[in-house]
């Protein structure tokens, strides 16, 4: 076990040699989040590379939309910008944008940083390296550039949300139709909407960044609002992680015929 | 309900110490500051420990209570079993003068480098005028109590020593946030956070929050948001140009 770096012995501190006396399970929320987070890479990099069953009339898995090269499968899309060379799975084009989204994210980091890199593992639990210098210098620095993903996975929601709209057709392309697979495409643009309004670089864009609230009633009532979702962060980062594997795992089953996307009306 | 409960505390000094053994009588509704005073009239008169008002306002009493920076007029007994052996040390991030009592010098000195607020020019105290929802914001920092379990706990300076010099710690990035924010301060305070305190040494990992007793959400409502404000002048290539288009001050 590690224990408090030279530096820190040498500087008149109290000489206690325990990492922590800590005598709770500081280690379980780490350990569970290193569990849940590579279980999660695992699924979606097997579901990403596999290029197979992520369409069914009329439901798209949010790992392949938009489907923007013309490998993807007769129907998925109508917006092929990467065109005919892209040979690679069309999924890896659009999951850089959720990737680098939570990647940067303020609440992600704090997860990663505990959970990975031990950095530190708990409060008062003394971290195992050498030397520190956070985000002040590359290649961390650069997750100040979170607010444009920010934007990015935006216009990605508005591409989730769409595809739900349309998930209100039957088979055969029908409206006014609806199915569980419609629900679940719904949950998830929701959930991922939450997570967006919820984040922190939205809070300062719609109000953080003024210094004079009074000036600007309507982004202080936004801003309010945000920030009341604020605090509720980490919890939509966790839902809406889970339903975009969910949704995708739905639409893999109803695709590869596992099972019937069951219709309402 | 009376029991008799085992303590271990740390006693010494700069140039060493060790954790010694009590056995010592708790009563129903004591906190650990209580059990430490009995420690003191009973068996270690000379047992050294910093304390005022006993009501968690003073900032005074920050120790580590089983490996948690807390106060110890606000731990009560009964939250631990009366089989648990409590352990008491001193402030681990900062130099132990004498059994629980350590220098807190270095919060002083961080203290110091943050300029103080400066209104504009010409207006006068008295003078002030600025409405409620503009100061709301950066009231709840005010709550602060100087008790420095954050800035003991953050890991930057905690594990790191070395990075005292360079690092001013949450208290004090919280109180450029808090002018940042203040309606009637001119200095634009994001450089400074960035480049003199070390803002980019957090990493955002939330312990001074957690250990906060004052339950400010300091990672949240000041050192993100000042992040936030941090990168809308260094990090932001839109703002920039828009900044060199039109002058976006005093928003
Ligand atoms: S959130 Fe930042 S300032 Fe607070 S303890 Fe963690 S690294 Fe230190
Ligand atoms: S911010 Fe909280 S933990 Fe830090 S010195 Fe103030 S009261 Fe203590
Ligand atoms: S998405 Fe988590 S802080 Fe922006
Ligand atoms: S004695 Fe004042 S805060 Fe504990």
């Amino acid at each position: 076990m590690a224990t408090l770096p030279d530096a820190s012995r040498t500087a008149g501190r109290a000489t206690i040699s325990q990492r922590t006396l800590r005598t709770d399970k500081w280690w379980l929320q780490p350990l569970i989040t290193v569990i849940v987070l590579v279980s999660f890479v695992i699924y979606s990099t097997w579901r990403a590379f596999s290029n197979a069953n992520y369409f069914y009339e009329p439901l798209i898995s949010p790992f392949y939309s938009p489907c923007l090269a013309t490998s993807c499968v007769e129907g998925s899309t109508n917006f092929t910008p990467f065109g005919g060379w892209w040979i690679l799975s069309p999924a890896l084009i659009i999951l850089i944008i959720p990737l680098g989204f939570r990647m940067t994210c303020y609440y992600y980091r704090k997860a990663y940083y505990r959970s990975f890199w031990q950095s530190p593992p708990a409060c008062a639990v003394s971290e195992p390296h050498k030397k520190y210098t956070g985000e002040t210098r590359e290649p961390l620095i650069l997750q100040n550039f979170h607010r444009y993903f920010f934007y990015l996975g935006l216009l990605l929601n508005i591409v989730l949300t769409y595809d739900a709209i349309i998930a209100f057709r039957n088979h055969d392309g029908e409206w006014f139709h609806m199915s569980v697979g419609t629900v679940v495409l719904l949950a998830n643009a929701t959930l991922l909407w939450m997570y967006s309004l919820s984040c922190h670089s939205c809070r300062h864009a719609l109000g953080g960044r003024l210094k004079h609230f009074s000036k600007h009633p309507v982004r202080y009532k936004f801003w309010t609002v945000v920030s009341r979702l604020n605090t509720r962060h980490p919890m939509f980062a966790w839902l809406s992680l889970f339903g975009v594997a969910l949704a995708d795992f739905y639409v893999m089953l109803v695709a590869q015929g596992t099972i019937q996307n069951l219709y309402f009306f | 309900m009376t029991y008799t409960a085992s303590m271990r505390v740390w006693r010494g000094d700069d140039e060493g110490g060790e954790l010694v053994d009590y056995e010592v009588e708790v009563n129903e509704g004591e906190v650990v500051l209580d059990i430490v005073h009995r420690l003191q009239a009973t068996q270690a008169g000379d047992l050294a420990v910093r304390w005022n008002c006993k009501a968690g306002k003073c900032g005074s009493c920050s120790a580590e209570i089983n490996g948690k920076p807390r106060l110890m007029c606000l731990t009560r007994m009964n939250t631990f079993g009366e089989d648990e052996v409590v352990t008491i040390t001193p402030l681990r991030a900062f130099p132990v003068i004498r059994d629980l009592v350590t220098d807190v010098s270095f919060n002083y000195e961080k203290a110091r480098e943050v300029p103080s607020f400066t209104p504009p020019v010409g207006l006068e105290p008295g003078d002030y005028r600025m409405t409620q929802v503009d100061v709301s914001r950066s009231q709840e920092f005010r709550k602060c109590i100087e008790c420095f379990l954050c800035q003991n706990t953050c890991h930057a300076i905690r594990d790191h020593e070395e990075n005292k010099k360079e690092f001013a710690g949450p208290r004090f990035l919280m109180r450029v946030a808090e002018l940042d924010m203040h309606p009637l301060d001119t200095l634009d305070r994001k450089e400074l956070a960035q480049d003199e305190l070390g803002l980019g040494y957090c990493n955002i990992t939330k312990c001074c929050t957690e250990v906060c007793p004052e339950h400010i959400k300091i990672t949240d409502n000041a050192l993100i948001p000042l992040k936030e404000r941090v990168a809308d002048v260094k990090y932001d290539p839109i703002r920039w140009l828009g900044s060199k288009i039109r002058k976006r001050d005093g928003l």
